[in-house]
């Protein structure tokens, strides 16, 4: 094996960080959801595919990547309303499982629904001319698409940090989080909340695979190893952490990137085992809520 | 214990017994003798992976299967014997393709089963046909098949070995290009394959190996594979993988500044992902094929073949993978009129010392130790999108490497008998 | 009297109550499902498809042990299958064992993953339960993945065949397709007679209560990590008599036996049969398979139409097919 050399070092973890970002664009949505309205949403990889194949279908239509890479959160967040609306909020009271395997079927059928309106090999798609074209670190070309991402990233990150400690929007989602009970003793309709939440998180699944099409293609299987990526990095930052869900996922990232190096075979698991160590030694994550987990 | 466990009564477990029983008489009255029909139509079974990552390459494969049992027909069948197809789908999931093979031998009683796509799934399938003394005729390119552990009597493998197909990739490459080579390699059984034929060659050419990355299978952002190869400065890259693993590869090699310092190889070209992905990828990637339309320069079968697919196909030109399912069923059919029957005894005898033909790509032979198609290999060099004269012209055709048996394992060397 | 033998009262009465209702089919339940499933190969299109209903119907029968009537939703019983299967497959196949050895082994093999994984699991729960399942199933799926000198690897375990089996003076063709049915289907009754012995336990009337109210049960006096891990073992056990007759019926274990997809179709299968119920998972089985088999021939989008059943299972019929049959002659 042998040492790595230092600026390949730095290589390996400035490519982790790129790759973090769309781990931690899912990871976000994913914890959103779960932490206020304790839903394990198995769609998410599904959501995430339909936002790259919605982004690639108004870029068709339009021209423009950044007309779409507005269209898509809007699309995608009308899906997570009907979504919720429709399907979840009937059966809330029912237990944990039975969201769970509604939003499992759920992803079942809209990746066939892709499959069905767009084929089953996937659609070319590539970044914008404005940000095609690399920058040379050393020997490497790093395209400064995926520079765009990470700034992307953060600074959509930034407004949802804003969103929720800053705002009067915010402090809601915050306490729900805390006390869903008391939130709605104290006259909030947390139903309307739910719904906005459940749209935010889609919204930002879909983002996250408009953002990667370029990246790594458009195809229906896309959203299925990206679900469980998201739930390894939410369980290991802390289901229903934001935070959490930022430092898990640029962490992970950089792990998979530097395990790439060594052994790439072994990245897949690399991350399950992290994942299992994290659930039984501190199954909270690194920022949840103890009491949930015991 | 309490009086509420109630003790299995008397009247259950006579029950019990006497379905136990019933059901084994019942089993071996219903126990039908394994005779196939004598005559009438000849069936045959052709499951491939029709739903998932695969459905257009099946569904060419069907394409094409569907041409070779009617050109076998209009020329007059097994002494009148018509053929027909029976297409399942197996979902690219072993399980399911040995259930689709087991109700196509019980229940369709089929004479022979040609298909599967993959590597896995063609062993499975394998393996439930040798059980039940099937015929069975594989698609996949597998090196593993014909090894004595996989193979039995009722195999035929009409895909290409990685052996043959790398190696003359290999062979041509490895002589013209430069000789620091670097592998990415897939995790599974056919990658492994694809890195073993070119060591084979490489070694013989006094290749130096200066990396060798392997990558988990679906791993869909291959970034941070691409410091290190390119810290080993290598002449040539060979990307061992297939599918969307291939696409994403040179899409993103090209994007980090591979393309600009190394020349690419790809093991098996797929040509459906060039499609999909689009052809800017895989501008000057070179690659080993099975079939490209342009063999009808070469061969005149494949100008008939191209031809009747056309027109049966409203224009369409045959893809690479499709045209294996012409091959591998119609080959089988022609053995099968050599023959005189379906039997499968009759069948491997009439293989003899090697069963030649010419139906859609030159001369191939089913080599007579080990049942395997050997067939030429295309090495074509991928067109970029502003060389492309037409749509249909993505390749350049570099070499045609014929159709050789000493270029493969021997049958000593698989463990069979020669 | 102490909380036991106050819990084993009320479940004794109310079970009388129920069974003046439908004593018949209740007390003969392992009867009933035997002349059932005896019937099957004569209803399916074709018998592959009625030994894959037998299969999974007893997969997910040892999987409702854990979620239907323990209350544990596990997302890895993918694991005890795959166990199963290749600890049978691999005795057959390279270690040359007999069938009933092999069969075994996979019994012991799944019930000591079992063991393991529900050890570690039962410290947490709700839906973390689940995540540890998950994602240690998925670390044996990539053991096994990698072991390739053992499991095959990503190209599976071949060469488990069983061309017969000897019962005495009988002989019994695997290679038959209504002979492997009975014979297999002969082992999935005795399973089920243990399984309805288990049922009918005090043991059995514990793990509902846990279903029912934890912590109530907990305040009954019960050692709760102690009853949910020998659920989590018995549970195993039987999906490994599945995986390894599963073994046994295709003649290879694939890799995709342990991978999260097998986890999830289980639970698809024993939610629209009727998690709870006795006769829900192979109802469910039966269901499930049976579509997934019609639809396929029709389209090659067979997976819309089952999503969309799902969905409208966990939506409208949470009680499955059977729990809400049941439900309705029970009102």
């Amino acid at each position: 094996m042998g040492e790595i050399p230092l600026d390949i070092l730095a290589l390996q973890i400035l490519t982790g960080i790129a790759l973090g970002c769309i781990f931690v664009l899912v990871a976000t949505g994913l914890t959103l959801i779960f932490g206020l309205l304790n839903v394990v949403n198995f769609a998410h990889g599904a959501f995430y595919a339909a936002g790259a194949y919605l982004g690639v279908f108004a870029f068709g239509y339009t021209g423009s990547f950044w007309l779409s890479l507005f269209i898509v959160p809007l699309g995608m967040a009308a899906v997570g309303m009907v979504t919720e609306r429709v399907l979840l909020r009937p059966i809330y009271g029912r237990g944990m499982s039975y969201p769970l395997l509604l939003t499992f079927g759920v992803g079942y059928v809209l990746v066939e629904l892709i499959r069905i309106l767009f084929g089953t090999d996937g659609l070319p798609f590539s970044s914008p001319p404005e940000l095609r074209g690399s920058i040379l670190l050393g020997d490497i070309a790093f395209p400064l698409y995926r520079l765009f991402v990470m700034a992307f990233t953060a600074a959509l990150l930034t407004s949802l940090w804003f969103l929720i400690e800053k705002t009067p929007f915010g402090l809601i989602i915050r306490a729900g989080a805390r006390d869903a009970e008391i939130v709605k003793v104290l006259g909030i309709d947390t139903s309307k909340v739910w719904l906005l939440i459940f749209a935010l998180g889609t919204a930002v699944a879909g983002i996250a695979g408009f953002l990667a099409a370029p990246m790594r293609g458009v195809i229906p299987e896309m959203g299925v190893t990206v679900l469980i990526e998201a739930f390894v990095i939410t369980v290991v930052g802390g289901m229903g952490s934001l935070p959490g869900a930022v430092i898990a996922g640029l962490l992970l990232g950089i792990v998979v990137s530097l395990t790439s190096y060594f052994a790439a075979d072994f990245s897949n698991i690399v991350m399950f085992a992290i994942m299992a160590i994290v659930l039984l030694v501190r199954p909270q994550g690194l920022l949840g809520r103890p009491e949930a987990a015991r | 214990m309490q009086s509420s466990r109630r003790p299995i009564s008397s009247l259950s477990r006579r029950a019990a017994l006497k379905f136990l029983g019933a059901g084994v008489v019942v089993g071996a009255c219903w126990s039908r003798s394994a005779a196939q029909g004598a005559g009438g139509l000849i069936k045959v079974g052709f499951p491939v992976p029709l739903s998932g990552p695969y459905g257009s390459e099946a569904a060419d494969q069907v394409r094409c299967a569907q041409l070779a049992v009617e050109d076998f027909n209009k020329s007059g069948g097994l002494n009148g014997r018509m053929a027909e197809l029976l297409v399942r789908d197996d979902k690219l999931n072993p399980a399911e393709a040995v259930t689709r093979t087991l109700e196509l031998v019980e229940k369709e009683r089929v004479d022979l089963i040609v298909g599967s796509l993959s590597g896995a799934i063609q062993l499975a399938v394998n393996e439930t046909c040798k059980a039940r003394g099937m015929t069975y005729n594989a698609l996949g390119v597998s090196d593993r098949l014909n090894e004595a552990s996989d193979f039995g009597p009722t195999t035929y493998h009409e895909g290409l070995a990685p052996y043959f197909s790398v190696g003359a990739l290999g062979r041509y490459v490895f002589s013209k290009l430069g000789n620091r080579v670097a592998y990415l390699i897939a995790d599974y059984e056919f990658g492994y394959e694809m890195r073993r034929a070119f060591q084979v060659v490489g070694e013989r050419m006094g290749v130096q190996v200066v990396a060798e990355v392997k990558h988990p299978l679906g791993m869909q952002d291959f970034s941070s594979l691409f410091p290190r190869i390119l810290s080993a400065k290598p002449d040539i890259l060979c990307v061992l993988n297939f599918g969307r693993d291939q696409l994403n590869a040179l899409k993103q090699a090209s994007e980090f500044g591979l393309k600009d310092r190394m020349k690419i190889l790809v093991g098996a070209l797929s040509s459906n992902q060039r499609i999909a992905g689009g052809a800017e990828a895989y501008t000057d990637v070179v690659g080993a094929s099975n079939y490209y339309w342009k063999a009808e320069e070469m061969f005149a079968s494949s100008k008939a073949f191209n031809a009747a697919y056309a027109a049966k196909y409203k224009g369409g030109i045959p893809s690479d993978y499709g045209s294996y399912g012409y091959g591998g069923v119609r080959s089988m059919l022609e053995l099968a009129r050599k023959a005189g029957s379906v039997d499968p005894v009759a069948l491997s005898a009439a293989v003899g010392s090697g069963f030649n033909f010419d139906l859609y790509k030159g001369p191939q032979m089913i080599r007579a130790c080990d049942h395997q198609s050997v067939q030429a290999v295309f090495v074509l060099r991928s067109k970029g999108p502003s060389e492309m004269k037409s749509p249909n012209d993505a390749f350049e055709v570099l070499e045609v490497a014929p159709p050789d048996d000493t270029k493969l394992r021997s049958c000593a060397e698989l463990g069979l008998k020669t | 009297m102490n909380s036991m033998s106050i819990l084993a009262e009320t479940s004794r009465a109310e079970r009388w109550r129920e069974r003046r209702v439908f004593a018949w089919v209740q007390r003969h339940r392992v009867a009933a499902a035997a002349v059932t499933l005896s019937l099957l190969p004569g209803i399916v299109p074709h018998p592959a498809l009625a030994i894959n209903i037998l299969i999974y119907g007893l997969f997910a029968t040892g999987y409702n042990l854990l979620f239907g009537y323990t209350g544990l939703l596990s997302l890895g019983h993918a694991a005890l299958f795959g166990a199963g299967a290749y600890a049978c497959g691999i005795a057959i196949a390279s270690g040359g064992l007999p069938w009933f050895a092999a069969i075994l082994a996979g019994i012991v093999l799944a019930v000591a993953v079992g063991g393991i994984i529900g050890a570690l699991a039962i410290r947490t729960r709700g839906v973390y339960f689940g995540m540890v399942t998950l994602a240690l199933a998925q670390c044996l799926y990539f053991i096994c993945y990698q072991w390739v000198s053992l499991t095959g690897g990503e190209s599976g375990l071949r060469g488990v065949s069983v061309q017969a089996v000897s019962l005495g003076s009988l002989r019994v063709s695997l290679i038959d397709p209504y002979q492997k049915y009975y014979f297999l289907l002969v082992l999935v009754i005795v399973a089920l007679a243990v399984f309805s012995r288990i049922l009918e336990s005090p043991f059995g009337a514990v793990i509902e209560a846990i279903r029912e109210n934890e912590n109530r049960a907990r305040a009954s006096g019960y050692d709760l990590r102690w009853i949910k891990w020998i659920s989590f073992v018995l549970s195993s056990a039987f999906c490994g008599l599945a995986g390894a007759l599963n073994a046994i019926h295709l003649g290879i274990v694939s890799i995709d036996t342990l991978f999260y997809t097998t986890s999830g179709t289980v639970v698809m299968m024993t939610l629209l049969g009727g998690m709870g119920t006795f006769f829900g998972p192979f109802i469910g089985a039966a269901l499930f398979l049976s579509l997934e088999d019609v639809t396929a021939s029709w389209t090659t989008h067979w997976q819309l139409i089952a999503g969309l059943v799902f969905i409208a299972c966990v939506r409208f019929f949470p009680k499955g097919v059977w729990g809400s049959a049941l439900a309705m002659v029970r009102r």
